[in-house]
């Protein structure tokens, strides 16, 4: 199993809860997160004070999928948190061992 | 070492924190998150407007654990985060190559 | 050089020579005055401007707990920004042209420019029994928070500039006239017989109406109907309605420019109709959705002090019973046309203070009695009249139509110099950041 774990512009939370929803991708998890990357920050200015803050908010979309299904599941979010301006993302894909439901003790793919 | 990931009930963070306790894990990580599973969401009403939320409140725990005791944490998790309910949430169990204590340099199971 | 020095003087003896003029003129004014300043009327009105005054900071809170985190500061310093612009302006000019000397019918002239001849008097066509700058400060607090009002149409995406440029000529084209038209000594609609007590028709009215026409020239917030624009902190909007609810004691009950009767019942009929529309919004949503909710609640409360405003000085308890429940009904199906139309008034500026300030100037000529007050000369439909409901409804039609045109010639000809909106990536960044360079939260 991959956990494919995305961070993406917030605004566009909706469009690839979507897209996972079409691909039949039922179980996420989302984090509101801040993120740094090539994405310029802004200037904050207090009573004088100025932060340039570039650390931004994003929005991580995490989810657990089987191996065979992982192309179609990173191609879905690509499409869906596309903008083409930078700031736009990354997707990361680690392995998994196992998955447990809580309620059942499934374990393994079926328990995803 | 083995990474630990649960998504449970926000209700049910003291519960797994006082089990991992008696088990004898020390070092967890919560984060707030929002989860969409089998758990239908709740239908929000503002001023006319609808929203169908099915994105839920949901905290994550996220413990490093030896391999040897990946078990025991799993079975420690899922007897404190049980109700029996949809919604209790799932395990997410994968490997950790390396893991360093910031403060001491040490590396490996001793840093955990 | 020389001529340099010659200018600075020659401006100085300019500068004196008029402070000097004010300072004669003020003091014929003072020596000119015929009514007898009333401490109870003074102690009131000027108590009542202050809570007034306290209703735009509820205002802000009211609209900020409504719109994304992203945009809560940017929201709320909408509001502020009023009380120091319109603040400034009103002793400037605005006073002056709303409530001077009549030219036409349609706007005052420039004579009290700057205060000037404005002094302790009172002024005995506005308030005989209080000086005649607490009658500008009170008057102050109406012209701040009804532009203010607007600022819930165009919410999550006016940029600053556009924003503080549109209230200014708005103010100057559309306040001014219209509070001269209902409330100036010679304005039409006064003269005409139309009545409005504490601001149906120059507050809620003017702001509803083009609160729709901002929106629908702004066009939607960027995901309408499709993002989720949920209120970020109902909290903040509760406080804000509650603060907005305190302070309408002082705009109607102060609105009798007096510590009487009629001011009394003014209070009464504002707490009655706010209380009424809150539990009938409430009663409402529980049979129609299912479950009460704070913001319903909330937005009954608004939708009915803001319905019993015009009303408030000239009618019977019972009848701010009837304003209040209906008001309720009205509103909680105008809020939903913006879903049907597809025009994103985004915290419902046209659909609760639009449509309740037009039920309410209707309701006086439903309502009013001169039992009530004398100001009354024939009472509403109910109560015997039939004339004072034709001369509402002519006002109302008339000051929504003049409010909807000149704000559509307004917004057309600032989007020619600036453009109103922010950048597309501006607005998903949030307005916070990007018109302000702060954030509400750093959490």
């Amino acid at each position: 199993m991959t956990k494919v774990e995305a961070i993406i512009r917030p605004g566009k939370l909706d469009d690839v809860k979507d897209a996972l929803d079409a691909i039949e991708v039922k179980g996420i998890t989302v984090a509101n997160v801040m993120g740094a990357g090539k994405q310029r920050g802004r200037t904050q200015y207090y009573r004088g004070q100025e932060y340039v803050v570039n650390l931004l908010d994003k929005t991580k979309i995490e989810t657990v999928v089987a191996d065979s299904k992982v192309e179609q599941v990173v191609e879905a979010i690509t499409k869906a948190a596309f903008t083409g301006e930078i700031g736009d993302g990354k997707i990361f894909l680690s392995k998994v061992d196992d998955v447990i439901r809580i309620r059942t003790g499934e374990r393994g793919e079926s328990a995803i | 070492m083995t990474k630990i990931e649960a998504i449970i009930r926000p209700g049910k963070v003291d519960d797994v924190k006082e089990a991992l306790d008696e088990v004898g894990v020390k070092g967890i990580t919560v984060i707030n998150v929002m989860g969409a599973g089998k758990q239908r969401g709740r239908t929000q009403y503002y001023r006319g407007q609808e929203y169908v939320v099915n994105l839920l409140d949901k905290t994550k725990i996220e413990t490093v654990v030896s391999d040897d005791m990946s078990e025991q944490v799993i079975e420690a998790i899922k007897k404190a985060a049980f109700t029996g309910e949809i919604g209790d949430g799932k395990i997410f169990v994968s490997k950790i190559d390396e893991v360093i204590r910031i403060r001491t340099g040490e590396n490996g199971e001793v840093a955990i | 050089m020389g001529g340099l020095v010659f200018r600075a003087r020659m401006l100085l003896a300019t500068l004196g020579a008029v402070v000097f003029c004010l300072l004669l003129s003020s003091g014929v004014a003072f020596a000119d005055s015929a009514g007898k300043i009333n401490a109870g009327d003074t102690a009131w009105v000027l108590v009542s401007s202050a809570l007034v005054m306290f209703m735009t900071p509820g205002l802000a809170l009211f609209y900020a707990g409504m719109v994304r985190r992203k945009n809560a500061l940017g929201t709320i310093l909408q509001s502020f920004a009023m009380v120091g612009i319109i603040g400034l302006l009103w002793v400037v000019y605005g006073y002056s042209l709303a409530f001077g000397t009549d030219h036409f019918g349609f706007i005052g002239s420039l004579e009290w420019a700057g205060l000037r001849n404005v002094g302790v008097a009172p002024n005995l066509d506005y308030a005989p029994t209080i000086p005649h700058q607490a009658f500008v400060i009170f008057q102050a607090m109406f012209a701040i928070i009804t532009p203010a009002l607007i600022t819930g149409a165009f919410a999550e995406r006016m940029r600053f500039k556009a924003f503080v440029i549109f209230s200014i000529v708005w103010f100057t084209v559309v306040y001014c006239p219209v509070a001269h038209w209902v409330w100036g000594t010679g304005g039409w609609l006064r003269n005409y017989g139309a009545l409005d007590f504490a601001g149906g028709i120059v507050v809620h009215i003017s702001s509803g109406i083009s609160a729709l026409c901002c929106a629908i020239m702004l066009g939607r917030r960027k995901g309408f109907n499709r993002e989720e624009f949920k209120p970020h902190n109902l909290t903040m909007t509760l406080i804000g309605t509650g603060m907005l609810w305190f302070g309408w004691f002082g705009f109607n009950a102060g609105s009798a420019l007096a510590a009487n009767g009629i001011a009394t019942g003014a209070f009464l009929a504002t707490n009655t109709a706010g209380a009424t529309a809150a539990v009938a919004w409430m009663m409402l949503e529980w049979c129609h959705r299912g479950k009460p909710t704070a913001l319903g609640v909330a937005t009954g409360a608004i939708a009915g002090l803001a319905a019993v405003t015009p009303a408030s000085g000239f009618i019977t308890p019972v009848a701010s019973i009837a304003i209040g429940a209906i008001v309720s009904v009205i509103c909680y199906f105008a809020i939903m046309l913006k879903g049907k139309f597809g025009y994103d008034d985004s915290l419902d500026v046209f659909g609760v203070h639009g449509v309740g300030g037009i039920w309410g100037v209707i309701a006086v000529g439903l309502f009013a009695t001169g039992a009530i007050n004398p100001v009354v000369k024939t009472n509403g439909l109910f109560l015997g009249g039939s004339e004072l409901l034709l001369k509402q409804t002519v006002a109302a039609v008339t000051v929504a139509g003049y409010s909807f045109v000149m704000t559509f010639i307004a917004l057309k000809v600032i989007g020619v110099i600036t453009p109103l909106r922010v950048e597309k990536d501006d607005e998903e960044t949030g307005l916070d950041l990007t018109q302000h360079g702060e954030v509400g939260y750093s959490l």
